[in-house]
């Protein structure tokens, strides 16, 4: 039983921190550009996508992964630089049109390159077995690299948000936009480099989840959404709330999962476990959202003042 | 005395006769001209484009004129459908109780969710409205009596008593007769106090909370009715297809109705229809001409974007005028 | 002078955080008075208004309206009594005619607008009624007009007006002469000192000429506190107000 929760807490981790590789980029387009970005899941894909390809040709994952993400996040910014720019100033409702236009036109895209069967993309053989934690409890290598890649990329942005004048810059920006504007901050480049950043992260975790989910079109439209409930639990525009929240919902999905199931099988007839589980688990994170929504209307941490 | 008004407020609306008259006429015609071609497959895609006017036009109500940027719309589309379906799986099948009742059982779980979401503001209210359908979705996906992940096949399509089937025809003019009845009720309903005060409460929300109005109720209000009109839809694409699925339900198909109201255009009462028929129409026949007819969309769906916000009956009244 | 008043702020606090903005404010208006509130920039004017008004609402203390205690009561609830605002930054529907700005204000104290068939636009008593408010804040010429085109004085009396077209008891004014010139700010202080039959007024304003010209009695708010209340004279050499506020100007 200790293994057991000891393993979905892991599980939990992971699916926490790569959230927060895609939640971080979408609160800060969020919170400092004011955007409702529908085509972030799009960049996730594509960055998976990439980081496959590159890995089957150089036969290297790692080459895959640095050369993936690096052009992600330059196609994030020529997106940013050519399209996205012009939506700023428009209202929520034109920006959901805008970029959901950009999703429609990525998953063609990808389709007309990739063809529409999933891809693979295989983890490092060093890294293709499990290890032993502890006595008798076996977790696969690979997820502990996403684990230590998650909370390395976490350390790091943290360094990077509180210690650097970028840093202060976006958190000016996405704490009070209009003051930062007035102080002078070179907004344009600012955006760019903002949404250069959260393209290269949506690649990193596109990296690291492909070997584990499949490298498919339309992958980033349902972890779009779990990223999206994670800002809004988190408090948009707070890079502390988008962690926070992440590992939130993480946890709750992942536990949710394994341990309703057999709550279920204990409280009820097996049919019904059958049946109603898994509903009951895939809504626990909306029932999460709702419920911190009703005690913190603007979620935990928001970083509008 | 007051003087008489030169131009109509913004929050009027007019059913345009003149342009719309000859269109309901066209609309009437169809199904002959399509017999006379021999082709019953445009009278089927009619029908549906129609299905999709009505379930845009619901939309339009809270999220063009309303301001209410909902992103759970499709689930009260699949609610509707689904209780005609489950109606008709224990022997229900007359189209007099059974759509009522999914207009019924649409509205009431609009008034539910509306009178929690309605408290939130902002991108906060699309994320719980979204949250919302994403938690029916689920639901229908868990109900493996009803066909769960896959769907449920009706028996059959509705009854309509006295001997009258629904077939093809008689149902693509049932749904047209529905259709142009909630366009008319809405224009009303849009000139009439309701409507001035809701679409007033979408421009400036905050002077009508300080001028007396109890806002949430009229939002709330128009949410119920829009989530039963959206629940007719449901009953009627039930019907059109003969078949309900989860997937009626996921935040993609909201997706795709916002689309429709905001490419056909928001704030304006043919707005619905004009979307979901240029949607649909270039479904039809880009997907004809590539099946990668989804890039083009999304081209043109920006270059809307950028070039007419508004949405294309913009363009359109801005030739008319 | 035993009318019971009209507006009672007993004890009034609001913190953000560990900012106290309104800090035990008491107020006391009667009836057919006009008020000013005055005070400092930052003093928390516009936050006892918006308490008052009912879009905030206080942590302690109590507002009385009329005898009833309306602390908790949402703002519709407090309109139907008899207390309507104005706004400091013009807040008014700028894509709407000045007829239909009234119009609206008028129907929302003109019977239910749950009605969804009859044209509201055909309702002729109540534009009748838009028109004569209109009239009354000096926009006669200007019915037609988009609410965005006019003028910012004609835009500041529309402000008024559409506080005025629920026939209130009690009318906050949030700086009505906001950003006028010396002109626009004098028909504004006739206007207002017109009204003074109709209604009471609670205004909030930084330009002293009209304040002293206007006011039955002022109120001065400095940190959320209020240091004085009573007639203009007796403000005017009132020593703590002098130091806080008016310095040796006056």
């Amino acid at each position: 039983m200790g293994i057991l929760l000891l393993e979905q807490a892991l599980n939990g981790l992971q699916l926490g921190l790569m959230l927060f590789l895609l939640a971080a980029g979408l609160t800060l387009v969020f919170g400092i550009m004011d955007m409702v970005n529908l085509a972030h899941g799009s960049l996730y894909m594509v960055g998976a996508y990439l980081i496959a390809t590159v890995s089957a040709v150089a036969d290297s994952f790692w080459v895959g992964l640095g050369v993936g993400v690096l052009a992600t996040a330059l196609l994030g910014m020529l997106l940013e630089v050519s399209v996205l720019r012009r939506l700023y100033s428009r209202d929520h409702v034109t920006q959901v049109l805008g970029t959901f236009a950009i999703l429609l036109m990525c998953n063609e895209g990808v389709r007309m390159v990739w063809g529409s069967q999933p891809i693979s993309l295989n983890p490092p053989a060093a890294l293709a077995g499990p290890v032993e934690l502890l006595p008798g409890f076996y977790y696969p290598a690979f997820r502990l690299l996403i684990i230590g890649v998650g909370l390395a990329t976490a350390l790091v942005l943290y360094l990077l948000v509180t210690r650097t004048r970028m840093g202060m810059q976006v958190r000016a920006g996405a704490s009070n936009r209009d003051m930062a504007l007035a102080m002078g901050t070179n907004v344009q480049r600012l955006f760019t480099a903002v949404f250069g950043l959260g393209a290269a992260l949506c690649a990193l975790a596109g990296g690291m989840l492909g070997p584990l989910l499949a490298v498919q079109v339309g992958m980033g439209e349902s972890i779009l959404i779990l990223a999206f409930v994670v800002i809004v639990i988190g408090g948009i525009g707070s890079i502390r709330g988008a962690l926070v929240g992440a590992l939130l919902v993480g946890l709750v999905d992942s536990g949710g999962r394994t341990l309703l199931p057999m709550l279920f099988e204990a409280l009820f007839s097996p049919q019904v476990a059958a049946d109603a589980a898994p509903a009951v688990a895939s809504i626990l994170i909306y029932v999460l959202m709702a419920t911190v929504l009703a005690f913190k209307p603007r979620g935990l941490f928001p970083a509008h003042g | 005395m007051a003087k008489p008004r030169n131009s109509p407020s913004l929050l009027q609306h007019s059913l345009a006769l003149r342009w719309t008259l000859p269109l309901l006429a066209a609309l009437c015609a169809l199904p002959w001209v399509a017999a006379a071609l021999g082709d019953s497959f445009y009278v089927t895609l009619a029908t549906r484009i129609l299905v999709f006017a009505l379930a845009a036009t619901s939309l339009n109500l809270i999220l063009g004129f309303g301001g209410m940027v909902s992103f759970g719309h499709a689930a009260f589309v699949g609610v509707g459908a689904y209780t005609v379906g489950i109606l008709m799986q224990h022997g229900v099948s007359s189209a007099w109780l059974a759509w009522p009742l999914a207009m019924a059982v649409s509205a009431l779980l609009a008034l539910l969710i509306g009178a929690i979401s309605l408290r939130t503001q902002g991108v906060y209210f699309i994320m719980i409205t979204l949250a919302f359908a994403q938690m029916l979705y689920y639901l229908a996906v868990s109900l493996k009596a009803y066909g769960g992940d896959d769907g449920l096949s009706l028996p059959g399509r509705s009854t309509l008593g006295g001997g009258m089937e629904l077939t093809d025809t008689t149902l693509y003019y049932l749904t047209l007769t529905l259709l142009v009845a909630t366009i008319v009720f809405i224009t009303r309903l849009l000139n009439a106090r309701f409507g001035q005060a809701l679409q007033a409460i979408r421009e400036n929300e905050v002077r009508m909370a300080a001028l007396g109005y109890a806002v949430l109720r009229y939002k709330l209000v128009a949410f119920t009715l829009a989530g039963a009109l959206a629940g007719l839809a449901g009953a009627l694409l039930a019907n059109q297809g003969s078949f309900v699925s989860p997937s009626l339900m996921q935040w993609s198909q909201s997706g795709m109705l916002m689309v429709m109201v905001i490419l056909g255009g928001v704030g304006h009462v043919l707005g619905g229809l004009v979307g979901a028929a240029a949607f649909l129409l270039m479904e039809e026949f880009l997907g004809h001409m590539t099946e990668h007819w989804q890039l083009g969309l999304g081209a043109l769906l920006l270059l809307v974007v950028l070039v007419a916000p508004q949405g294309l009956m913009s363009l359109l009244k801005r030739r008319a005028a | 002078m035993s009318t019971a008043p009209l507006l009672q702020v007993k004890d009034l606090v609001k913190r953000f955080g560990a900012l106290a903005a309104t800090d035990h404010a008491k107020l006391t208006v009667q009836p057919g008075q006009i008020h000013a509130l005055i005070g400092p920039n930052g003093a928390g004017k516009t936050t006892l208004i918006h308490q008052i008004s009912g879009a905030l609402h206080p942590d302690a203390g109590h507002i009385v309206f009329d005898g009833h205690d309306v602390t908790h009561q949402p703002i519709h609830r407090r309109v139907h009594r008899g207390l309507a605002r104005s706004y400091q930054i013009t807040n008014v529907f700028l894509r709407l005619s000045v007829l239909d700005n009234l119009a609206l204000a008028l129907q929302a104290v003109d019977g239910s607008s749950l009605r969804f068939w009859k044209a509201a636009h055909a309702e002729a008593q109540r534009m009748e009624r838009a028109a004569a408010v209109a009239r009354r804040v000096g926009l006669a010429q200007r019915l037609d007009a988009l609410a965005g085109a006019l003028s910012h004085a004609e835009q500041r009396q529309l402000e008024v007006g559409l506080a005025l077209a629920s026939a209130p008891k009690l009318l906050l004014l949030d700086e009505p002469l906001a950003g006028m010139g010396p002109d626009e700010s004098q028909r504004m202080v006739e206007l207002l000192h017109s009204l003074r039959s109709e209604t009471t007024l609670l205004l909030v304003e930084h330009d002293m000429d009209a304040v002293f010209q206007l006011a039955d009695a002022i109120s001065v708010l400095v940190f959320g506190k209020v240091i004085a209340s009573g007639a203009p004279a007796a403000i005017r050499e009132d020593a703590e107000v002098r130091r806080a506020y008016l310095g040796d100007e006056v």
